[in-house]
């Protein structure tokens, strides 16, 4: 059984950090020259810390599975970066960031971790600054700020509709600038296979080149996977198509726990579903719930109307909408957590007043703020994105409400990880959301691009040294040793069955099958039987998988039908690891919602007497039951409440 | 890879575009002393083509507009041939963005006004200085009738199309030449761009329809 | 909808390459092109054919991965989006689709549609940021930025690094691209401490590796995703022949 040591540094909260930082071990320079350093992923997390550690003098290998590290799927985000600048003047503080995040995530994160999280976050801007971010400004010049779900406050940064991208190019341009350095070694278009650990000690990993489908070993003296979630286990969500979990899950093959997978988020501003052939849904930014009203027809009959197609959303008078946020959390508003909106929005359309042709939609409107603002105003806000829903759903959101429909969006579970963001195997990292540390059991808007740099930039280069200082005698490690061979056997076989069982059904088929069970089942709310029948129906997909899938082609070459067979194999295991811990987590809290808990009023019903804790499970072989450890959660700083977003105190 | 240019695309660009613009500036004072072969009294006309001929600081100029003509046409075939080997396999489909057609012609336009020229100069530029020109006494002077020469040229009918093809086609040549020339030397602005844009039109118009209403005037008139 | 498709096959980047004729039915227009060809696909697997090879990764439209030059246009008929976010409302019903991948030199082909554009890496390496490392940066706030020239930087930022200006260009040139980073950075105050190596460094790359010249067609601008301004390119003029002159 793993020892899950969490190794919080002594100290109040406030200086837990800098007395980490104050007694950490260092490599000196002369001596990070002859140690390399892989990092697998250039998202946020990944190019920052491969680029922080680069310019520390580091050797670093860098891996990508697109054409190119700026395509990484932080670029994605559209909204905004929190940071507890205090620039509005609002009351916003370090504490503020640190508790909102904590009661966000629905008290199931670790205060430490968190409470760094808002240390560094200053620290990031500022970064971000520097390189060239062209963040949105105010009239004199300085930087603007915007509200976000779930805080009283205006701390979220943004660059147009476009702050991902943005910031991902910051940390791109920096890589960038380490890769012409000769600090860092770029690797694109390469799929991690497996990880290779040499004496309990992560040492390697294996990788397929997806232009030539060679399989390469690569070698170093710590690992760092920073390969992002895993939502793309639904089939259908807001990740980008190649976006996977299999790195995260070959580590915990290798050993490495996996905490809380069935934190999962559903986004509640997406566009909805429309049809079969759909290969994946869009986000529209949840800046929109600033300006924009949610709502959906008072009258059932209305709304079977609009669902028709007899009526449209504009011949609904104001007094036949119901604005059910506004109603129900008078304090927050439209402005909610996004576990709370989403749940919301289910809760309206099975009650049968959801709108669109499904009837699995509900409105999203501009035509008070416009009214209040004037278009122009709207338009420099959200001009992208009502651009974009535009060219997707063929309507004009400044002339008619936009639809929107909850939709998979993030992971917050992922490898567990302790104070150091290292897991369960030494040498082996975990940053951004791959893994699981400051969310909990639900994230904040703005707050994945903040935790992806704060980790990337401000911990990692800090942590990972700590780690090494006691490897600075070990050579290069060599790719000829028997881990390696054992492990690219492995890949090679595992691709081989791939290819040799020429079934009758395609891989997407079997994607698409595991989403549904993972949408009815282990998605917006849950309950014992469903997720007890998900468990069953998953296995014998997997089983049938096995048998009948069709993986054209062969091992060389481009073979993308391959890759995503692999992420497949992958994801109907990690699917069950998500029911068998949505399953045990008998309460309701943040993303998961179980039925058979919840108040009289609808809302998420936590049980801190029993599950107050990270479930980190391990891997015991392929038939076994996983095992459970739990990480317990203690909050010395913070009074644990239930959450409450009808009143302003908070 | 490792073929480092003798000098950067951007530098042969600016040379391209202060050369067109200066060889604009030419064309002006060309189609201004053209402009004379109309009078009633050809004096003139011959006058001002013989102080072209002969000014020794129009001599000096002669030289710079040579030079102008021969790097705008160097640089512009140097150019082109980079443009042709950036793309090695060319699409099957192609040329259906939207943009102005005359800037996708450059190299085509230019061709045939470097044909004309050739012609041109062959006609008149170097008759006169070989002296196969007759001759008519001014203020008891002996110079070329250059006048007698444009006129004669201008009724054949043959060459009155050529020389209004030519100058057609140097029109579209100049209507993407002199606003791009100011894109290239770097002055693109907000306020003065679609004024530049304008003027490029008027400019190519202008020029174009200078030109060719001489041969009109003399073939229809009476001269 | 039905349609033909035109498509370009190649093997790897030694090969010769054809067009090959494939029909596809039952096409909604409501699904994105790149779900159509997803379709098509699926149905050359189920026949046993090798499936069309075409990179692709967020389909939201801001990745840059996806490409493809559609009916003698980057990203084809719609302007200002990305392949993934093209729609099949935009063709007729029985109309011949011509899909061919980006085609400059410096962009080989790798296989079937998919090019390697790693050039545009190389470009930005020699340059293409702001040298300051993690830590040590002043405050954000320290230094106010008119909101003019901030947004003008965003606008030049917002180049997503599909390649589809070179793809539009009839030279292949890279210039928008270049110039819009260089742009983006020439706006800032950050940026200015290097921006003479910066545009010098940018330009001698492009330039080495094969990219055409810019003739001011400005296809790249028509055919841009990101609807960047071909004003960046005469802003890079100025950068370039003011480095050049100050030495």
């Amino acid at each position: 059984m793993a020892t899950l040591d969490s190794k919080i540094p002594e100290g109040q909260l406030a200086e837990k950090w800098s007395n980490f930082i104050a007694h950490q071990n260092l490599v000196n320079p002369a001596n990070k020259r002859k140690i390399e350093v892989i990092v697998v992923g250039t998202g946020l997390a990944g190019a920052a810390a491969a680029a922080s550690l680069g310019e520390m003098g580091f050797k670093v290998k860098n891996f990508c599975i697109q054409d190119s590290p700026r395509r990484a799927h932080s670029i994605a985000a559209q909204g905004g970066i929190n940071a507890a600048k205090n620039y509005p003047n609002d009351g916003d503080s370090i504490y503020r960031l640190f508790y909102d995040t904590i009661k966000g995530g629905d008290y199931r994160s670790r205060e430490a971790n968190v409470y760094r999280l808002a240390q560094v976050s200053n620290n990031i801007i500022d970064q971000c600054v520097a390189q060239g971010v062209p963040f949105a400004r105010e009239y004199g010049g300085l930087l603007t700020n915007r509200s976000f779900g779930g805080a009283l406050v205006s701390r979220t940064f943004y660059a147009r509709g476009q702050t991902g991208q943005q910031l991902l190019l910051g940390a791109y341009g920096a890589l960038s600038k380490e890769i012409h350095r000769g600090h860092v070694k770029m690797y694109n278009r390469r799929e991690m296979l497996d990880l290779v650990v040499v004496d309990g000690r992560a040492r390697g990993i294996i990788t397929r080149n997806t232009i030539t489908g060679e399989i390469e070993r690569h070698s170093a003296h710590a690992v760092i996977l920073a390969t992002g979630g895993y939502g793309n286990v639904f089939f259908l969500s807001t990740n980008a198509m190649n976006s996977n979990g299999s790195a995260a899950w070959q580590a915990y093959k290798k050993g490495a726990a996996f905490a809380n997978p069935c934190f999962v988020q559903i986004h509640p501003t997406c566009i909805p579903v429309h049809g079969d052939f759909q290969s994946k849904l869009t986000l529209m930014s949840e800046s929109l719930r600033n300006d924009g009203r949610i709502w959906v027809p008072k009258k059932k009959e209305d709304a079977q109307k609009i669902q028709r197609g007899e009526l449209k959303p504009t011949d609904i008078p104001e007094e036949d909408r119901d604005y059910y946020l506004e109603r129900r959390y008078p304090a927050f508003g439209n402005l909610v957590p996004r576990d709370v909106a989403s749940r919301a929005a289910k809760e309206r359309c099975d009650a049968g007043y959801g709108v669109g042709n499904t009837g699995l939609a509900v409105y999203l409107d501009f035509k008070e703020a416009i009214g209040r603002l004037g278009r122009d105003v709207i338009e420099a806000r959200y001009g992208n994105l009502f651009q974009m829903y535009e060219k997707i759903v063929d309507e004009n959101p400044y002339e008619t409400p936009m639809m929107i429909y909850p939709a998979i969006h993030y992971t917050m579970g992922g490898l567990w990880v302790d104070y150091e963001l290292q897991t369960t195997i030494p040498g082996l990292f975990a940053a951004g959301e791959a893994n699981f540390s400051d969310h909990g059991a639900n994230r904040l808007g703005a707050s994945a691009l903040m935790q992806g740099l704060a980790d990337g930039y401000f911990v990692i280069p800090y942590t990972v040294q700590n780690y090494l200082a006691d490897q600075i005698t070990v050579p290069f490690i060599k790719t000829d040793l028997p881990e390696f061979d054992e492990a690219e056997k492995g890949a090679k076989n595992k691709l081989n069955k791939l290819l040799s069982i020429k079934g009758s059904k395609t891989v997407d088929h079997f994607h698409k099958a595991l989403g549904h069970i993972m949408w009815d089942n282990v998605g917006m709310a849950r309950n014992k039987e469903g997720l007890e029948k998900a468990i069953k129906e998953i296995r014998s997909l997997r089983e049938e998988f096995w048998k009948d899938v069709d993986v054209p082609g062969g091992l060389t070459g481009v073979n993308v039908e391959l890759e995503k067979a692999t992420r497949v194999a992958d994801f109907l295991e990690l699917g069950e690891l998500m029911a068998i811990d949505a399953l045990h987590r008998e309460e309701s809290s943040g993303g998961h919602f179980r039925e058979e808990y919840q108040t009289p009023e609808g809302e998420a019903l936590r049980n801190d007497k029993d599950f107050m804790y990270v479930a980190a499970w391990e891997y015991q072989g392929d038939d076994k039951e996983p095992l459970l450890n739990k990480e317990p959660l203690h909050y010395e700083e913070i009074e644990v409440k239930t959450r409450n977003y009808k009143d302003a105190k908070s | 890879m490792g073929n480092k240019r003798f000098q950067s695309s951007l530098t042969k660009k600016f040379v391209m575009a202060f050369m067109g613009l200066f060889l604009i500036t030419f064309l002006f004072v060309h189609l201004g002393i053209n402009f004379l072969v109309l009078l009633p009294d050809t004096t003139a006309f011959n006058v001002a083509a013989h102080f072209m001929g002969t000014n020794p600081v129009i001599k000096v100029f002669e030289v710079i507009l040579f030079g102008g003509f021969i790097i705008h046409i160097i640089y512009g075939l140097i150019l082109q041939i980079q443009n042709w080997m950036a793309r090695p396999n060319r699409y099957k489909i192609e040329g259906w963005s939207h943009t102005s057609p005359f800037s996708k012609f450059m190299i085509h336009t230019a061709a045939i006004i470097f044909i004309f020229l050739a012609i041109h100069l062959a006609d008149f530029y170097f008759k006169a200085k070989l002296g196969h020109i007759g001759e008519v006494n001014i203020d008891g002077e002996n110079i070329h009738d250059m006048a007698a020469l444009v006129l004669a040229k201008f009724k054949i009918f043959g060459f009155v199309i050529g020389y209004i093809v030519a100058f057609v086609i140097l029109g579209f040549h100049l209507h993407h030449g002199f606003q791009s020339a100011f894109q290239s030397l770097g002055l693109n602005n907000r306020t003065y761009t679609p004024f530049i844009k304008s003027l490029s039109t008027i400019i190519s118009i202008v020029l174009a329809l200078g030109f060719i209403v001489i041969p009109i005037a003399i073939y229809f008139g009476n001269f | 909808m039905n349609l033909t498709l035109k498509i370009w096959r190649q093997e790897n980047p030694e090969a010769k390459g054809r067009f090959e004729k494939y029909e596809i039915s039952e096409i909604s227009p409501d699904s994105s092109f790149l779900e159509m060809m997803d379709l098509l696909n699926e149905q050359l697997i189920k026949e046993g054919k090798d499936p069309v090879a075409y990179d692709h990764d967020c389909r939201e439209g801001i990745c840059g991965m996806c490409s493809l030059y559609i009916n003698g246009r980057p990203h084809g008929p719609d302007s200002a989006v990305t392949t993934c976010q093209l729609h099949m409302r935009k063709f007729k019903d029985g109309e011949t689709v011509t899909i061919e991948p980006w085609r400059a030199k410096p962009f080989p082909v790798l296989k079937d549609l998919i090019v390697d554009r790693s050039a545009l890496d190389e470009i930005i390496q020699v340059g293409g940021y702001i040298s300051v490392n993690t830590g040590g940066v002043p405050d954000a706030n320290d230094i106010p930025i008119a909101k003019e020239k901030a947004d003008l930087a965003m606008d030049a930022a917002a180049c997503i690094g599909c390649g589809a200006c070179v793809a539009a260009c009839k030279n292949a040139s890279a210039m928008l691209f270049v110039s819009a980073k260089v742009s983006q950075f020439a706006l800032l105050p950050q940026g200015k401490t290097e921006a003479k190596d910066r545009v010098k460094a940018m330009v001698a790359k492009m330039d080495e590796l094969g990219f055409g010249n810019c003739t001011n067609t400005y296809a790249c601008e028509a055919e841009c995703p990101k609807e960047i301004k071909v004003t960046n390119i005469a802003r890079m003029n100025r950068q370039f022949f003011g480095a050049k002159v100050s030495g």
